[in-house]
Formats: C-alpha cells, structure tokens, sequence
C-alpha cells in the first residue's frame, strides 16, 4: 500500500506537468516546443537503435570510468590528507585554489595536454567532481570519535585493520555526502566535455542537433540526461542505504532517546 | 591466568608517577606524584573527588597518555604504549563500540586483529557474549540496545580479549542505579570466574567499597595518593545484606570522610603537613 501511495507521489508532479504541458501546446505551431507526443516518438526514433551504441553508451562508459575514478581517488587522497596533519596544512591553501577553478575552463587546456579523445574527458570529470569528496572525506577523517581512537589503541588495532575497521566506515557519512554531490557534477561535465572537439556522446549529439535546428531531437537529447540523472541517484540511493544503514539506525536511535 | 610465577611480584607497579598537561594557557599539573602496586588478582578501586585525575591516571596506567616523570609497569615491563595483557572499557559506553558493527562483530574485532584462529574467535564470543548474559542479540546493533546493555558489550569484548589486566574507567557512571547493582554484580563474577587483575576507577564511594578489597582514595589535583584502604568484607557479596553490614557502613563513613579531606588536600599540602610533622 505504502509503495503504491509513493509511487503515486513519485510521479504525481512530472504526470501533471506533462499534462499542462500538453495542454498549453496542444495548438501550438511552435517550431522550438515540440508537443509530448512527438517529443516521445522522436526519443524512441532517435535513442532507440544506432545512437545508443554510437553517443547513448560511449557517454555512460566516460561517465561511470570519471565517476568511479573520482570516488575512488577522492577517498583516497582525502583520507590521506585527513590523517596526516602536516599534509593537511601544507595542501590546504593549495585545494583552496584548486576548487575555485570552474572546471569547464580546464576543458580548452586538457584538450592541449591529452588530445581530443576520452581520457580528456575523464580527466576533466575527474577534475571537476573530486572536490566534494575530497574534502568531505577529509573533514569525515579528522572527526573521529577519540574514545573510539583510544578503544583502537588499547586493543592495539593498528594499520590496514585501522584503516578498515575505523577510519573509513566512520568517515563513510561525509564520503557519501561528497558523493552525492560529485554525481551531478560529473554529469555536468561529462556533457561539457562532449561538447568541446568530440565526434561522439551525448553532449556532441544535442549540440549537433542544435546547429541542424532538429529541435525535438535535441529536446530528446535533454530528456536522455535527465534519465541518466534519476538512474545515478537511484543507484546511489541503493548503494546509500547498503553502506549507510548503521548511520540512520543510529540517528534515529539518538533521536528517540 | 597469571603469567608470574612468583605472585609477590606485583602486576602493576606505579612509582612517583607524575604528569603535566602543558598548553599554550600554561602547564596544568594534574598529578604530582603517585605510588602503588595492585597484587596478581586483586580488585582495587580507585576514588577521589571529581578533577582529582582518575580518568588521567587511568590512561597513563593503560598507554594512551605519556608520563612525565616516574614509572608505570606491568608484569614488571615498563608501560610506554597500550600493553598487549591490558584491556580498558571507557566510561561513554556508547563512543567505544564500532556502530557499523553488530555486537558479536564488536566483541571478535580485537580478537580478529591478534590473528586468533577463527574457530576460537567463535567460542571466545559466545563465551564472552554468555558471561554478561548477552547471547541472544549477537547480530543486534549496539545502538539497538539499551545504556547497560551496551556497557556489557563493552566488558564482553574485555573479557574476549583475556586481558591480565582490566582497567575500568567510571564504566556505570552513566546508567541508572538498578542497572548499575546488576553490573557490579557482574564485575564480581566475572572477576571470580577469570582472576583477572581489575583497577576500578569509580567517584561513588558505595560502590568502590561494594566492588573492591581496596580502595585507593585519592587527593585533588595536583594528586597523590591520600589513603590505602583495605575492606575487610566477606568475599559472597551481595546488593542487599552487605550494604547492610556495619563494616559496610564504617568503611563508608571513613572513605567519605576521607573524601570531604581530600577535596581540601592537594599535593602540595600532603608535602607540607609532612615538613611540619619532620620538624
């Protein structure tokens, strides 16, 4: 019952909006705004066939090889920087600088030092979407509990076991918070990153449709990253609830008590 | 259980122990000068009144605060880092257990990390799961139970460890009074049944008595050690009739007396009182 109600609520809004949509240009001539209908048929026509493994997955590979680059990286130098408190003053200033940069400018300079191929493309995700678990792993590091520190040091757990038992599932809140928000970015710029000297992906494909003036194909294109956008959040919602259930369960306890 | 063969030899010796805090505000010396020896097998209480640096002492005692002057060893090894026979359980029950662990994951960890084969791990966990009435929620979450609970996973975990040596650092502060008796209860026994050495750090005087055979009772920072005191109680305790004994009731009055002294008494009167007492 419940599934049924938040289904209903899950797609209450977008049904709704694509009823006004349809409404108001129903009569509509519009050459910009396509109507619902031909909208979904030029989906289906376009992204259905050739251009899912041409653009659709090329797309998908560069994003999941910078996203999973990312996390990876962005755990591993965190929890690095975290822990160790000369590393931490002497980057500090230096990721400061490094995370004011938008990314979208790197792009023309990668394209110098790598070439136009895909590496460019999942450095310049790499780039963009590392700072938000960076840091946030770093703050997650330095905020372990001391009397946990000290119930390590007793029992005399040191080393990798350390490193696995408490340093990172203790920072794995942060992780997942600087997660979250690196999955958008990296959408973001793997779109960019497709639209600067790419002959394939999908942020090729809108801006070629663009320049043909093919406006539904376009749309459609859009349409597509939003997808990819729900189907990432699903995901981590998924991996959120497998790596984080302690920590809810733990929250609610302190909330109840 | 104990690895000395000669049992004069104590198992924990602390001579002239003295440690300072120093911070940009300037030094704070919490304890001036500590000297005693805890027995193969004794329980011994440590009291005093609150800022008197027990906590302190406790931690220099288990490795996880440097001294400043003075020695600490265990089995007659100096203490530099937190000794292998050695096992602590900390006041904030809730802190000290991994939340990402179920209580039998929290209780094997120690033991997972020593390389102990993995069929003994099992059995060392049920044990020590059995041995603090806990056996039926392995699989729970620390944070699904309640304060007491949680506070004998904490000692289960202690006790899998098979520590020489139990430090306890005001472990039933924090919970209520009937869950604290059945826990002092619980030390007893567990005590009995293994022989470990406990140090008892606790600021309920009732209770250091109630636990212990000795009691040390400690001055206010800067600290030293103000009295040693011997309880001369049966060894069957129990909740009701020994609280009612009259030797309960004296040894109460004298450590509270003690107590009311030593809020007054640091180590720097202790020093004086004794140049008056040579002249």
């Amino acid at each position: 019952m419940t599934t049924v109600k938040n289904a209903l609520y899950a797609l209450g809004l977008p049904a709704a909006l694509v009823t006004l949509w349809w409404g108001l240009t129903i009569d509509s001539t519009s050459f910009y705004v396509p109507k619902p209908g031909q909208l979904a048929v030029t989906l289906w026509n376009e992204w259905v066939g050739e251009r899912f493994l041409t653009d659709f997955l090329p797309s998908v590979g560069r994003l999941t090889a910078g996203l999973v680059a990312t996390i990876l990286l962005g755990i591993l130098l965190g929890a690095l920087i975290g822990s160790v408190r000369w590393l931490r003053t002497l980057t500090e200033p230096l990721l400061e600088f490094l995370r004011a940069i938008p990314p979208p400018v790197l792009v023309p300079l990668l394209m110098l030092l790598i070439g136009i191929n895909n590496q460019m493309k999942v450095v310049v995700i790499i780039s963009g979407a590392i700072w938000p678990v960076l840091l946030n792993t770093v703050e997650g590091v330095r905020a372990i509990d001391t009397v946990l520190t000290n119930t390590c040091r007793s029992y005399r757990i040191g080393g990798l076991a350390r490193w696995k038992y408490l340093v990172l599932p203790s920072a794995s809140p942060q992780m997942m918070t600087g997660i979250r928000q690196s999955l958008s970015i990296g959408l973001i710029l793997m779109v960019i990153s497709e639209m600067f000297g790419s002959s394939s992906g999908l942020g090729f494909t809108i801006v070629l449709f663009q320049r043909a003036f093919a406006i539904p194909e376009m749309w459609s294109g859009i349409v597509v990253l939003g997808l990819i956008g729900i189907v990432l959040s699903v995901i981590f919602q998924v991996a959120e609830r497998r790596v984080l259930h302690w920590y809810h369960g733990l929250r609610k306890a302190q909330r109840d008590a | 259980m104990s690895s000395n063969p000669d049992s004069t030899t104590p198992t924990l010796s602390v001579r002239g122990l003295r440690k300072v805090y120093h911070s940009k505000s300037g030094d704070v010396e919490a304890i001036r000068n500590l000297t005693f020896d805890i027995a193969p097998g004794e329980l011994t209480c440590i009291v005093g009144p609150s800022g008197a640096g027990k906590t302190t002492l406790l931690k220099c005692v288990a490795g996880l605060l440097s001294i400043t002057s003075g020695t600490i060893e265990l089995e007659g090894k100096p203490v530099t880092e937190p000794p292998a026979a050695m096992a602590v359980v900390f006041q904030e029950y809730g802190r000290s257990l991994f939340p990402w662990m179920t209580v039998q994951d929290n209780v094997d960890l120690p033991l997972k990390t020593q390389g102990v084969p993995k069929a003994e791990r099992a059995q060392r966990v049920a044990e020590a799961l059995a041995a603090v009435e806990l056996a039926h929620v392995p699989r729970s979450y620390p944070w699904q139970l309640s304060g007491g609970m949680q506070q004998r996973v904490a000692i289960a975990r202690a006790v899998a460890y098979r520590p020489h040596v139990l430090l306890m650092d005001e472990p039933f502060a924090a919970v209520d009074a009937q869950t604290r008796a059945d826990l002092e209860d619980l030390i007893r026994s567990i005590w009995h049944r293994l022989g470990v050495t406990i140090l008892f750090v606790t600021h309920d005087i009732d209770e250091s008595i109630y636990l212990g055979g000795r009691v040390l009772v400690l001055s206010n920072s800067p600290t030293v050690v103000q009295e040693d005191v011997r309880i001369d109680l049966p060894d069957e305790r129990d909740q009701l009739t020994t609280r009612n004994l009259p030797e309960f009731a004296e040894a109460r009055s004298h450590i509270y007396a003690q107590i009311q002294r030593a809020k007054t008494t640091t180590g720097n009167t202790i020093a004086n009182d004794a140049t008056e007492t040579a002249h």
